[in-house]
């Protein structure tokens, strides 16, 4: 038990994730991605009269029950498999982040920024709406995420998929290095 | 029913997020700043499991459970995945959170990345408002 209440280093979880892509194939000609969904939610719940919307978004229901998976995964790891503490980042990450204004390192996502409270701040604001905003334009626009594009797309050795993943880290590299500090200010 | 061994994929996935830490925001700074290999370790194992799995789906052409080929779409290159991919980019460093990371940090009680999530999908839908306008 105490295996799988300590957290899981990648050479365990990584293996495991590319077993989804498999796993989705055989079990019924499912390519992994989970962007897609955002557009599904958008047909089914504001479609707008957007040609990008109209289509039979009820043909890809596989993949609504598929994050609904992911959300009940997320409460049964966070509630029963884990043994809350603070992520074990590099030391050298954390100075870092403390230079820049972050103090909770509790969690898994830094309380300074990601909370309710936070949110009626501009720092808040930027992170989680803008940020959250950024994510669900840019992966439509890039035709998939990490998943779509990254894993299944490259593993698949479609280039245009690599094309993508290589921006995604470009974008993040230049937010983290360029931009951030500056956000962490506001 | 039929999709309910979806939803089973899905728990594994979640489970496997938060296990390892990878919907961690902290995580993904540590990832961008090139602080630890944890995040490239899994990236990079994954596409190296996945693609040996396909390619023995394709040599041993094994089918579906239905019985049915198995076939990959291919993708066809558009400039939108280099602009789309820029500005995703930019919002995963914010975030700390791709689409997937966003489901299981909701189910794992951070109740706030809610908003994230209806931020994204508004993101989405306005990507398809504005979508023949944008260069691809």
């Amino acid at each position: 038990m105490d295996i799988i209440k300590q957290p899981w280093p990648w050479y365990v979880a990584g293996p495991l994730i590319g077993l989804i892509v498999p796993a989705l194939l055989i079990l019924g000609n499912k390519t992994f991605g989970i962007s897609s969904t955002l557009r599904q939610i958008c047909a089914a719940c504001i479609p707008a009269n957007i040609s990008f919307f109209k289509y039979d978004w009820k043909k890809d229901t596989w993949n609504l029950f598929f994050i609904a998976g992911i959300v009940i995964g997320g409460f049964i790891a966070a509630h029963l498999l884990s043994d809350p503490g603070p992520v074990g980042i590099n030391p050298k990450t954390i100075v870092a982040l403390q230079q820049q204004g972050i103090k909770d390192f509790s969690g898994l996502l830094p309380q300074d920024i990601f909370s309710f409270k936070a949110l009626t701040t501009l720092k808040g604001f930027v992170f989680i709406v803008i940020g959250g905003f950024l994510v669900g334009f840019g992966t439509r626009y890039a035709g998939g995420c990490t998943s779509g594009h990254a894993i299944m797309g490259v593993s698949s050795l479609q280039w245009p998929s690599l094309v993508a993943t290589c921006c995604f880290m470009i974008g993040g590299f230049v937010m983290t290095w360029l931009i951030l500090p500056y956000l962490l200010q506001l | 029913m039929k999709n309910l061994k979806f939803l089973l994929v899905g728990m594994c996935f979640g489970i496997i997020l938060i296990k390892s830490e990878v919907i961690s925001w902290f995580r993904i700074q540590e990832m961008f700043r090139l602080q630890a290999f944890h995040m490239y370790g899994i990236i990079g194992s994954a596409i190296v499991v996945a693609m040996i799995s396909i390619l023995l789906i394709k040599r041993f052409n094994i089918k579906t459970i239905h019985q049915e080929a198995i076939i990959i779409p291919d993708k066809q290159f558009n400039w939108g995945y280099v602009y789309g991919g820029l500005i995703f980019g930019l919002g995963w460093a914010l975030t700390g959170a791709c689409p997937g990371p966003i489901f299981a940090q909701i189910g794992s009680g951070i109740l706030v990345t809610t908003l994230t999530l209806l931020s994204a999908v508004a993101g989405t839908w306005v990507y398809g408002l504005l979508r023949e306008k944008l260069p691809h």
